[in-house]
């Protein structure tokens, strides 16, 4: 049964600088590629390529010492001119610098729909599309010899400046639909595609086959597939989610129809310190710097990230887009002092409480920066998490609970349900700046760590 | 200018700095007077502008209408009371004059601790005393003497506050633990008939109309009188509609709860009706329900003490329960101990100890729901 969910919690937060609705034209050469394995969290990176070796797109660059079937595979073929170590010599970055023309392995053509789960689950390990799928509990990699009660998938972001995946999938439907067919192989469940009531209006994703189709409504966060899987089907203890971005079906479905990777992604490339903002038709793992770099405003102090202002990760100038997103933000940084900021009426100033005077005007949208507005403090407001967390979860419990790192506490209080991400929101908020994403990722570690 | 000055002296506070062991107190005026530089690292890129600061100003300015005219109603009831006529700015100045130096005693004495304990334990300067320090006068009888303002101070922000982890960890409102301080260790000075008007004329009753009604007195002031605040009492607590509109404010911009202030106002009416049904001896059992929030400490104590986040209770249905205790408990108080014709101070306190039972069974509440479905899943598959 697909169902109709209507979210009223939650939180627009009006920034100034989402993306143009448009595919900006591919003037800009793209030098170099590179695929993080911090990208994926928890995982323990063995290598199988050194500096100098020649890749194809599809060559496997690394696997995960704790399930060897799981590789990461280059996203592009060229060599792979550096690997970059951090401390304790953890790998932060294998660097690819392209060829003129792409070369990829060939992982042949099959239709979907006639292949067997097993044979599915084998061409995406091969792949290294598996990594595309990951599951709730703890937010990593899927764990291939898991049974998902369903599989989800979110097309429709909410979060700051987000992806328009309407754009995104708009003439893609045919990849998307076979991604589609290779997913719902996977489960005994179904897969559960969530639409937005004003978001929404692709053929690709209204019209999909061999899904369920859901439909919200909603501020951010109802674009969380940790919300969604709240209101459709809640996780218990013990019960696994998978879930896949809607860019990652697309891929996962031109691998199976093509017979290759092509790991080419739509990416928004949005924020207040841009000249233009809009689409950028790259591949996944690419270097920023072509796209910025002649882009930024005079006089930007800019902040890059890889994904959103919420969740996102900081990355360089010339850093690479993260394995998962297909968004880059650049917002101003906020190293200035304010003279007695919090006590100016603040006309100019977003906030969520109605104590700044910006209040009376309701549509305007605002330059918003990286300056914390304040110092920590103690947790002392109640119930103002809530009204950003459209979830039957009590948030100030479960972040006290993660603090003192009590594991009962935390499973009863339904630490298996959410994400870091799921409390960006609450972090935003809060005017005791803590931070809380932090928390709950460990939080969400300790359970791992002790259920394993 | 001002901040060069900050940043060529601020090394001196740095860790090896001279005075490293002012450090706290550096901070607390450098954030005062500007907003820090510091950006995120890790987590959400940007913050709300809200923060802790214009949370506490917002709950003082808040109470500047209760503030204002409680200092005037000091000088107006002053006069009343000597049958002499003043114009508006002699009366206004009388209270100005009685008020500041409270206010002044209770925020050096409060900050004076604070300062000192966030320099002890390296912490920052919380804000929280802001409001205590400025709720603190305002709970007091105008003719209260300096010294006793400035132990009730200490022994709220220590005993009160400091004893349990500083900000956020205390059990009780630490404002009301000043007053329940003031009240129990100096009777005569908290209550009477000749404590609640500055300097009285020796003849005058000066008797809130609590107080009125504790003696037997039926025929108390107007409902309207009390309601514009034209009554003797605690100097912030008398005018209703000055703290109808601290509510309004702390309200429109989210800093108190809804639940919390009306919940109390429905528990208050409901007890009071219910006496009023049940009638009997008591002159307390025959005043119209609305009253019992005209009168005392009630209103102000639904709108600026019970809503305090850090004792009331933390979640939702919790914030209806414990706002509902305290409006009936408070009205339980004043009509069946004579004793304690204030019943808001003590029914807050009282519930304030009970705010983590309630929020314990809604917690535990919510996880129950989790486990049956659980369950309810397991059951299914097998």
């Amino acid at each position: 049964m697909s169902k109709e969910i209507r979210l009223k919690r939650g939180f627009t937060i009006r920034i100034e600088g989402e993306a143009d609705k448009s595919l900006m034209s591919s003037t800009f050469k793209i030098e170099s590629y590179a695929i993080k394995p911090t990208d994926f969290y928890g995982m323990r990176p063995k290598l199988l390529v050194e500096e100098g070796v020649v890749v194809k797109a599809g060559t496997p660059l690394f696997f995960d010492k704790a399930d060897e079937r799981i590789k990461i595979t280059s996203p592009v073929s060229g060599v792979v001119s550096a690997i970059i170590r951090g401390e304790k010599r953890v790998i932060e970055e294998i660097q690819i610098t392209p060829d003129e023309h792409m070369q990829y392995v060939d992982f042949e053509k099959q239709e979907p729909a006639k292949l067997s789960a097993e044979q599915i689950r084998a061409k995406l390990l091969e792949s290294g599309l598996w990594a595309c799928i990951r599951m709730r509990p703890y937010n990593v990699i899927a764990n291939p010899d898991d049974h998902p009660k369903m599989i989800v998938i979110s097309a429709f972001d909410t979060a700051p400046m987000g992806t328009d995946y309407d754009f995104v999938a708009h003439g893609r439907k045919q990849h998307f639909q076979a991604g589609l067919d290779a997913l719902a192989k996977l489960t005994d469940g179904k897969v559960h595609l969530n639409t937005h009531e004003e978001l929404t209006h692709d053929d690709a994703f209204l019209y999909a086959k061999n899904v369920e189709i859901n439909k919200f409504s909603g501020k951010h966060p109802a674009g969380n597939v940790g919300v969604q899987i709240h209101h459709i089907n809640p996780l218990n203890k013990g019960e696994v989610v998978w879930f896949v971005n809607p860019q990652d079906v697309i891929i996962i479905g031109r691998l199976f129809l093509e017979g290759h990777l092509d790991a080419t992604k739509i990416v928004a490339l949005a924020g207040s310190e841009l000249r233009r903002t809009g689409y950028h038709k790259i591949i996944a793992g690419a270097c920023i710097k072509s796209l910025v770099v002649e882009n930024l405003n005079d006089d930007a102090t800019p902040r890059f990230i890889s994904g959103n202002v919420l969740t996102g990760k900081k990355i360089a100038q010339d850093g690479y887009l993260g394995f998962y997103d297909d968004l880059i933000s650049v917002i101003p940084e906020g190293d200035y002092y304010e003279f007695a900021g919090w006590a100016m009426p603040g006309f100019g100033k977003f906030s969520f409480w109605r104590s700044f005077f910006s209040w009376m005007i309701p549509s305007k949208k605002y330059v918003l920066d990286t300056n914390y507005h304040g110092g920590h403090r103690a947790l002392i407001f109640t119930g103002q998490y809530e009204k950003v967390l459209p979830m039957d979860i009590l948030p100030m419990q479960l972040i006290k609970a993660c603090i003192i790192e009590d594991i009962e506490a935390m499973e009863a209080l339904g630490i298996y349900e959410v994400d870091a991400e799921d409390f960006a929101l609450c972090e935003y908020i809060d005017p005791s700046k803590t931070e809380i994403q932090a928390i709950i990722r460990k939080g969400m570690d300790l359970v791992k760590q002790e259920m394993s | 200018m001002l901040r060069k000055f900050l940043d060529r002296i601020k090394p001196n506070f740095q860790k090896g700095g001279k005075l490293h062991f002012l450090h706290s107190t550096f901070d607390a005026f450098e954030t005062f007077l500007h907003v820090p530089n510091k950006v995120t690292t890790t987590g959400a890129h940007i913050r709300d502008s809200f923060d802790s600061k214009r949370a506490m100003s917002i709950v003082v300015i808040a109470l500047i209408p209760a503030l204002l005219f409680g200092m005037w109603n000091v000088g107006y009831q002053h006069f009343l009371s000597h049958g002499v006529t003043a114009d508006f700015w002699q009366i206004f100045f009388y209270g100005l004059w009685k008020v500041l130096p409270i206010i002044v005693v209770s925020y050096v004495t409060g900050l004076g601790i604070e300062f000192a304990v966030a320099q002890i334990r390296g912490h920052e300067v919380n804000e929280g005393f802001l409001v205590t320090g400025m709720l603190i006068p305002l709970l007091c009888p105008p003719d209260v003497p300096l010294w006793m303002v400035a132990t009730a101070t200490a022994f709220a922000v220590i005993i009160g506050k400091e004893v349990f982890g500083g900000t956020g960890m205390n059990v009780w409102n630490p404002a009301l633990i000043a007053r329940a301080f003031l009240f129990f260790a100096y009777p005569s000075q908290m209550s009477g008939d000749n404590v609640w008007v500055s300097k009285g004329a020796d003849a005058y009753s000066g008797a809130t109309p609590l107080a009125q009604l504790g003696a037997g007195n039926i025929d108390i002031t107007s409902a309207q009188d009390m309601f514009i605040g034209l009554i003797p009492g605690s100097i912030g607590e008398t005018s209703k509609i000055a703290i109808l509109l601290g509510a309004i404010i702390l309200l429109w911009t989210g800093v108190a709860s809804f639940r919390i202030m009306l919940s109390v106002v429905i528990g208050g009416l409901s007890m009071g009706w219910l006496l009023n049904l049940v009638g009997g001896e008591n002159v307390f059992m025959h005043i119209p329900a609305y009253q019992h929030l005209l009168m005392g400490g009630f209103m102000f104590g639904a709108v600026f003490m019970a809503t305090d986040p850090v004792t009331a209770s933390q979640t939702g249905t919790g914030k209806w329960i414990y706002g509902f205790l305290i409006g009936v408990i408070a009205v339980l108080i004043r009509v069946f101990n004579p004793a304690y014709p204030e019943g808001m101070m003590l029914s807050i306190l009282l519930m304030n100890t009970f705010a983590p039972l309630i929020d314990h069974y809604v917690i535990n509440a919510n996880k129950k729901r989790r486990l049956k479905r659980a369950k309810n899943a397991l059951q299914q598959t097998i």
